[in-house]
């Protein structure tokens, strides 16, 4: 199980143990063939980037960890993952308490219809969490750790689709830490923003993976080399270099990679 | 002709197809309430008829009405929904689902005497439910069925897919996601299908014909296994059957039918438009 490769190393070279293990992930949407042998070790508590042109797979792969590719008809899969040790392709493994662990951030900030407080909430409350004081307790928490608290702590009963885009992001970023997940995948998460959001969104990202396993696909080269403690390069369905985010984005060892982070394609 | 002459011509054009389409139902509506309203008073609302139906009033027939279409509500609903749901959320796409679907289409096209013979035969006669409520709220049920179905599809399926993943990805089951996101923003065009369903088995006579309707029966019903007079029915049998029938009478009747549906209908709106200002896309 345990694969001895140079991205094994740069991870002890972290120090951080391994929260995700991926082993030789195959994915087909009908005959494409999405995925190619993805083998990677995501470490705990640090920001992972998976990087890469269009199309080469690090959406999928994202899908993958919290099982939502399982929505989408006319799909096969191969390989393994494990969360924590535990292979969650497993059969009886309940996908819904997965979920619960792993939050999940779209590249379109997606407001459920109704408020920002109902909205915070949605997670908790199908959880189970039924208390008023602990739910207030939680959109509290999980708005401030998405830098959000100050500006809407005084309209939370407002509807969630009147915040600005930039809000809704942040907003789509507290639904998901209202669950208190172990893991935090995000697609582009400031695709939509502008600057200012995304230096607030970057920033609650790096006060965040003291507590969170972080993996993030970011929205060009430049956030990728900024926020990446560990980083992937994905180009068409593979994954072509892995390791340590300094030493992918400033000293990248195949000549793909190097193009990508140069600027030459993609 | 220069283009602004073409867009007048257009535009006229358009407008004249649009009047086209009102001026009919204006001039229904105008000699139905001309010829009817003079019938309408408290004791032709409220009393039964008597002499052969050329007398009185149309109670039962309004309650027969009101009962029937309750009776189609409460069977067509759960399960017109609970197959919408069914088929925008959970089915594959299989030989079942297909064939299913295209009974579905096949179903809204039967003709609706058709309807009431099927229902003569399963319910009045082979499960010897009798010429009754019962029996008549289950004929027109079937036949409410899928306007319901599919127009409730149509409804589940606008909601985009997104929702459904945003809330798988907090935790929520399949169901709990149809639950707390899908159904409640496909609301509207779920009740909007329920009501024009429902319009339809209000204001159908051939259905109720063989399995329910009453030719002339002044008295209430007592229990769902008893036969009722309604709207439809009432009003061909003081149309056509009954010599003598006083015109102001028939046309009282039918005012009165349509202003049951015209009021269903707008009720419906209302409602349709509360449930679309909570939606969100």
């Amino acid at each position: 199980m345990v694969t001895h490769d140079p991205a094994s190393e740069a991870l002890s070279a972290l120090q951080h143990p391994v929260k995700i293990r991926t082993e030789n992930v195959n994915l087909f949407y009908g005959d494409v063939h999405a995925l190619k042998d993805v083998t990677i070790d995501v470490p705990l508590h640090a920001v992972t980037v998976f990087f890469g042109p269009a199309g080469g797979g690090k959406t999928t792969m994202l899908r993958l960890i919290n099982r939502l590719n399982d929505l989408v008809d006319n799909i096969r899969m191969s390989g393994h993952i494990w969360v924590d040790g535990d292979d969650i392709y497993a059969p009886g493994t309940q996908v819904a308490a997965l979920r619960r662990r792993i939050g999940m951030v779209f590249a379109l900030p997606l407001p459920l219809p109704g408020t920002i407080r109902s909205n915070v909430v949605y997670g908790p409350k199908l959880a189970g969490i039924r208390q008023a004081s602990r739910l207030d307790e939680l959109v509290e928490s999980s708005l401030r750790q998405a830098a959000l608290w100050d500006e809407v702590k005084d309209r939370l009963d407002t509807p969630a689709n009147q915040l600005s885009g930039g809000q809704q992001q942040r907003l789509c970023i507290a639904r998901s830490l209202a669950l208190e997940p172990e893991i935090l995948l995000l697609d582009e998460p400031t695709s939509g923003l502008d600057p200012v959001s995304t230096a607030k969104v970057e920033a609650s990202l790096l006060e965040l993976k003291k507590r969170y396993t972080i993996i993030i696909v970011p929205h060009n080269v430049q956030q990728g080399a900024r926020i990446a403690d560990y980083a992937g390069f994905f180009l068409m369905g593979e994954l072509i270099e892995k390791g340590d985010g300094r030493e992918v984005f400033n000293r990248p060892q195949n000549s793909h990679t190097e193009d990508y982070v140069t600027g030459r394609f993609g | 002709m220069n283009r602004h002459a073409i867009q007048r011509l257009g535009f006229g054009l358009l407008g004249f197809v649009a009047l086209v389409v009102v001026i009919p139902i204006v001039l229904i509506i105008a000699l139905i309430v001309v010829r009817g309203a003079g019938a309408i008073s408290w004791e032709f609302l409220t009393t039964m008829p008597y002499d052969g139906m050329k007398a009185g009033g149309i109670f039962p027939a309004i309650v027969g009405t009101l009962l029937l279409t309750m009776g189609t509500a409460v069977v067509s609903i759960p399960i017109g929904v609970g197959g919408a749901i069914y088929l925008s959320e959970y089915a594959k796409d299989t030989w079942l689902t297909r064939a299913i679907r295209l009974a579905l289409v096949n179903l809204s096209g039967v003709p609706s005497v058709v309807y009431g013979l099927f229902g003569l035969g399963l319910f009045v006669l082979f499960l010897r439910m009798g010429t009754s409520i019962l029996a008549g709220s289950l004929t027109l049920a079937i036949m409410t069925l899928p306007v319901i179905i599919s127009t409730s599809e149509e409804a589940l399926r606008a909601v985009p897919m997104e929702f459904r993943t945003v809330s798988a990805s907090l935790g929520g089951t399949r169901w709990q996601g149809i639950r707390h996101v899908v159904l409640p923003q496909a609301t509207s065009g779920i009740i909007t299908g329920i009501l024009l369903g429902l319009l339809r088995a209000g204001g159908e006579t051939a259905p109720i014909l063989f399995t329910v309707a009453a030719f002339y029966l002044p008295k209430l019903p007592t229990s769902p296994l008893d036969p009722v007079m309604a709207l439809p029915y009432h009003l061909y049998v003081v149309s056509t059957q009954v010599p003598g029938m006083p015109p102001q009478m028939q046309y009282g009747t039918a005012l009165v039918l349509l202003v049951l549906v015209l009021s269903m209908n707008v009720v419906s709106s209302l409602i349709r438009s509360y449930f679309r200002r909570r939606r969100q896309w």
